[in-house]
């Protein structure tokens, strides 16, 4: 039963924003609600594997061979509380941020949290579709209607993409459907598809090309900087903290155990995409001036490294992977929350026109470096731990070209300290000028939000192996799969 | 019972808590309440590390696991600290210098904002945990989780004074560098992983672990090691961040110059000693690098005139020494090296910040001349540190560094030839120092002479501390030539540190006559420097000089080679590909699907209705493919 409240939760709250008026009744309501989730989530969390609350299952579709069937497992425990945490922390933050009809962008927002919540716990590929597109239609209007100056032009750009990528994943959904013993969208027969090497390279190209976008992956990805520049922050926020990891989800739990040989065939192709992504997306870092931009392009290294460890298809790097989903949601909120407070206090985000906000604005300065090394992965921070673990996937995994992998994964650790570091010193260090002289501090309801930020960024850094335990279980039946695979090479 | 040294975990604990209350109270507090609260948990940790070097001492040594720290699969990292020979020789140097450098402080930085104080001696407090953890962690993750620690503290503390950009950007290339090497140390611990198994130095340097391990494997994860190294201990190619780093307050240049920081380099190849001595191609290349680091920070030192440059470059190069010795399979005597040059290289910093106080901020030694009359225990205290430094019996640095250039006979007597051309080199310039700077006539302004002044007590007693240090600790490794069992330090750590068997065993009075020649040498050049430079006058450096002076353009090198191409590549990542070739891509696709546009206008009308029909639409869709899938 938690597992359903975590989708109906949200989704009844959402539809109830859509009558509220008065603004400061709806933010309460909003919030009262994200809270809710958020508790549910946690009472989740400590449920232990095989409780009844964790799972539920009804008739759905009975003639399509499709139910409503939703479970929380380790992977999705940890997901679900990422999406969870991040509504109340970007409502937190974002508390003094004005929107028009703010209960129709309320209402929107909490609409994709149910959609996102039913991504991570749907265990029927038609209902995992449904919630995809229930994640995302509200994204396109929160754009659109919310957005900066370029929204239009923008959200189409976003919309075409996602479009796409999702109906090829519904022609790739059902193509396996068709292929199930029994005529089934619920996991287990999915899992159990009998497919030649040719329809499952087939498929599996349809189903990634959607996750692929979603993430997104080098050369896929220039809808992203442009939309996390236009779109609203709150949305962003999501977008980049919790909708990403959508995309990378997808995969360990609807392609790899499903088409295993296909994954297994093009993981050096999609590696060697996902890291020169990420020295592209680096480079393109250092050089530019826009803060949302920058976060945008760091935030396509740090997926394109969580592509590459997902191929990495280890213990290491699959348990890697699944903490670092949680870690890198939490950690770009807390830099987005920043860029936020930057650009709401200065009306600029050029990092040229910035400098010397250390002096004036210490609290900020203090929590924006903490939540930049957690973005460099130094340790002690919560992502250290994984993407330890996930560079150590990448060395011991079974391609001939590891070494190669680890070194251009590698590059990014470099280059990421390169433009993080140049971006505190150019925004936060110097002398002020005429801009910054009058800069305040932040108000108390930023620095709490950035608080939870940053204890969560030790808390994990320092005791990571509290999720660790949570997630051992998953990885396990994806890489039995794979073991099969490595004594008995599928023929190319 | 539990082994009593189950609490060393209050060691480090101690200055982190430090660093909480400094960082959080920098307010609130008063400035004497930070001071002391700040130098206090480091003595008290330096009370503990006396105490644990006794434990050690008698006996007792202790590896203490804590909780799991990542434990994945067959791989496990348990958050443990290990309490052995070496751990416990480097507690004392960290804590018992640290502590130094600390009260130190207290009067150096004594007019700071009360804010800017606390920061500052919290971020010091910080430099000693991470280090504490560096030296104390019980595997490669923990050792290396101290190790990233240092770089983000050296990070902040040269961009302490975070108003100049150029500091900042001292401050960025030093962890950038840093950077560089940490991800060698870290592929380093992944081959670990991949072909033992475990990252723990317990389970890593067993004998049947070791046997495992091919030849090719020792090698590359040696020298993997060694590039971490080093960025750390700032030797070819990755040094020239450290003389950069000198632009933060002068006791944090003293922190990282001595008691922290560079000598983490040190630490981590003698710990590894079972594995580097495996390998001979790495040894080899440590020994080269090392020397050759050595010879090319001396020759810049020749001609820096700004104080703390000369005392940076001569940090590199006795690093570089320290690595020869390492190299030569001498690990107790880099050990060694690293303790005696702690002492004379924190005093020679601690008192050219005492200069500096007295000369307004002033660090050019063009502009000086004549201070020893002024500054009379400064001057005595630095030249015990140059009389150190330079090697001359009976002071500290004469015993460890007699003990490198006898390794490196051993090894190879060119070896022993160039590293004695370059102690000759050092001993010139720091005599150059000393002189340009305490003898001959005062060079500064009116104002700067009027304002001469000794440093008050809190900055004094270290530098005597540090000088008395400096005369005797060399003390604890007297050579078996001079006194039978006198190598206290080398019998202390033998059940470390594998036996270190000469290639080529010189004889008794061969070691005398080296002594005797390196000593000699080294007072003549003292005498030459004291005729050049004893009425120093200003002149232009020409030729050589002037390639020596700029460092031998090495920054240029690197700025040329590397970081301008690479700027400029990003740039054309930026404005070229990504503009025109991937955007116009997908905008093409997006003029192609016309269409598209059109339902789209519908859409952002706010319509929910024609999306909800655009999905019916596609789920009629769904049936129809399915239909036809199903024939």
């Amino acid at each position: 039963m938690a597992a359903l409240l975590l989708i109906l939760v949200p989704l009844i709250a959402g539809v109830a924003t859509f009558l509220l008026k008065e603004e400061k009744q709806i933010r309460s309501w909003v919030f009262a609600a994200s809270v809710v989730t958020l508790m549910l989530s946690l009472f989740g969390f400590t449920l232990a594997e095989g409780n009844s609350g964790l799972s539920f299952h009804a008739a759905w579709m009975e003639t399509l061979g499709s139910s409503f069937s939703v479970k929380l497992d380790g992977m999705g425990k940890l997901l679900c509380l990422l999406n969870a945490i991040a509504y109340p922390l970007v409502i937190l933050a974002t508390w003094n941020s004005k929107y028009k009809k703010s209960n129709n962008f309320f209402a929107l927002m909490l609409l994709a949290q149910a959609g996102m919540m039913g991504v991570f716990l749907a265990t029927d590929a038609l209902l995992f579709y449904f919630f995809w597109e229930l994640a995302l239609i509200p994204m396109y209007f929160l754009c659109s209607q919310w957005g900066g100056e370029k929204r239009i032009a923008v959200t189409f750009k976003f919309f075409i993409y996602t479009f796409i990528g999702s109906l090829l994943m519904l022609i790739g959904i059902l193509y396996i459907y068709s292929h199930t013993p029994d005529h089934s969208f619920s996991i287990e027969s999915f899992y159990r598809a009998v497919l030649s090497n040719k329809e499952q390279s087939l498929v599996f190209w349809l189903i990634f090309v959607a996750f692929a976008i979603k993430m997104p992956i080098f050369p896929l990805h220039t809808w992203q900087p442009d939309t996390y520049e236009q779109a609203p922050t709150a949305t962003t926020m999501i977008l980049s903290g919790v909708m990403v990891k959508m995309g990378l989800f997808g995969m360990l739990r609807w392609l790899f155990p499903v088409v295993v040989g296909a994954s297994y065939q093009w993981g050096d192709f999609i590696t060697s995409a996902a890291l020169v992504g990420v020295i592209y997306a680096s480079l393109i870092a250092i050089k530019q001036n826009d803060l949302k931009r920058l976060v945008a392009y760091s935030s396509i290294a740090h997926i394109g490294l969580m592509c590459a460890a997902a191929f990495a298809q280890n213990e290491s790097s699959l348990q890697g992977l699944i903490l670092q989903m949680f870690n890198h949601g939490i950690n770009i909120i807390g830099l987005w929350i920043v860029v936020e407070l930057i650009e709401r206090q200065f009306g600029t985000r050029k990092i040229s026109e910035l400098g010397g906000l250390a002096q004036k604005d210490p609290a900020l300065a203090i929590l924006l470096v903490i939540v930049a090394l957690a973005n460099i992965a130094l340790p002690l921070t919560n992502a250290f731990p994984g993407e330890f673990l996930m560079f150590n996937g990448i060395f011991s995994s079974l391609t001939k070209y590891y070494l190669w992998f680890t070194l251009m994964a590698g590059m990014g650790i470099i280059l990421s300290a390169v433009y993080t570091l140049n971006m505190i010193r150019k925004v936060f260090y110097g002398t002020t000028n005429e801009l910054t002289a009058a800069a305040q501090d932040i108000k108390w309801n930023e620095k709490l939000a950035l608080g939870i930020i940053v204890l969560i960024i030790f808390w994990l850094g320092v005791y990571p192996q509290c999720m660790l335990n949570e997630v051992t279980g998953v990885t396990e039946p994806i890489l039995k799969k794979f073991e099969i695979l490595r004594y008995a090479p599928i023929a190319k | 019972m539990q082994n009593v040294l189950q609490i060393v975990y209050l060691i480090p604990l101690l200055p982190l808590i430090g660093f909480l209350i400094n960082g959080l109270g920098r307010k609130q507090l008063s400035k004497p309440a930070i001071g002391i609260i700040g130098s206090g948990v480091i003595l008290a940790s330096f009370v503990l590390s006396i105490w644990v070097f006794l434990q050690v001492k008698g006996g007792n040594t202790h590896e203490a696991h804590y909780f799991d720290f990542i434990s994945v699969g067959s791989l496990k990292i348990p958050f443990a600290l290990k309490i052995d020979q070496l751990s416990s020789l480097f507690l004392l140097i960290i804590t018992g210098v640290g502590f130094l450098i600390h009260v130190y402080s207290t009067s150096y930085m004594h007019e700071e904002k009360t804010e800017h104080f606390g920061r500052y001696f919290a971020y010091l407090n910080l430099f000693i945990f991470s280090m504490l953890l560096l030296v104390m962690g019980a595997n490669f993750v923990i050792m290396f989780i101290g190790w990233e620690g240092v770089g983000l503290c050296s990070y902040l503390l040269i961009g302490y004074w975070f108003k100049k950009q150029e500091y900042n950007k001292a401050a960025n290339k030093a962890f950038i560098m840093n950077r560089i090497g940490d991800l060698a140390f870290l592929i380093a611990i992944f081959w670990l992983i991949a072909k033992v198994g475990s990252v723990s130095y317990s389970e890593v340097f067993t004998a049947t672990n070791l046997a495992k391990l091919k030849a090719t494997d020792v090698t590359i994860i040696t020298i993997l090691l060694f590039v971490g190294a080093t960025g750390k201990s700032a030797q070819i190619p990755l040094y020239t961040w450290l003389p950069d780093a000198m632009a933060g307050p002068t006791p944090v240049s003293a922190l990282i110059h001595a008691a922290t920081m560079v000598t983490a380099g040190i630490y981590m190849i003698a710990r590894s000693n079972l594995l580097y001595s495996m390998s001979h191609i790495t040894m080899d290349i440590v020994a080269y690098v090392g020397l050759a680091t050595a010879l090319l920070a001396a020759t810049i030192a020749l001609k820096q005139n700004d104080i703390k440059k000369v005392l940076a470059y001569s940090t590199v190069s006795q690093l570089g020494f320290m690595f020869l010795a390492l190299g030569c399979g001498a690990y107790t005597a880099a050990v060694f090296h690293v303790m005696t040059h702690a002492f004379f290289k924190a005093l020679m910093f601690l008192g050219s910040g005492s200069v500096i106080h007295a000369m307004g901020g002033e660090q050019d030694i063009r502009n000086m001349g004549g201070l020893s009359k002024k500054l009379k225990i400064t001057f005595v205290t630095f030249l015990i540190g140059c009389i150190a430094i330079a090697g001359i019996p009976p002071f500290s640095g004469f015993f460890s560094k007699d003990a490198i250039l006898l390794s490196a006979f051993e090894k190879n007597p060119v070896l022993y030839g160039i590293a004695l051309f370059t102690a000759l080199l050092t001993a010139f310039y720091m005599f150059r120092l000393l002189f340009i700077t305490f003898s001959g006539k005062f060079r500064g302004t009116h104002e700067q002479e009027h304002h001469l002044h000794e440093s008050p007590a809190a900055m004094t007693i270290p530098l005597i501390i540090l000088a008395v240090l400096s005369i005797i600790g060399g003390f604890v490794g007297i050579p078996e030539v001079f006194m039978h069992g006198g190598d206290k330090l080398g019998e202390f750590l033998s059940p470390v540190i594998a036996t270190h068997v000469a290639e080529h065993p010189v004889s008794h009075s061969t070691e005398y006559m080296l002594m005797g020649l390196s000593t000699a040498l080294v007072l003549a050049m003292i005498a030459f420097a004291w005729f050049k430079f004893k009425n120093y006058q200003r002149s232009e450096a020409t030729g050589l000089g002037k390639v020596l002076e700029n460092k031998w353009y090495v920054d240029e090198l690197y700025d040329k080679i590397i970081v301008n191409p690479l700027n400029k590549f990003g740039g054309f990542l930026k404005t070229v590909i990504e503009k025109s070739v991937i955007d116009d891509l997908v905008n093409g696709v997006g003029r192609l699907v016309n269409y598209g546009g059109r339902q789209f206008r519908l859409l952002q009308s706010g319509q929910v209705g024609n999306y909800v029909l655009l999905m019916v639409v596609s789920m009629v869709v769904i049936f129809v493919v399915q239909f036809f899938l199903r024939k």
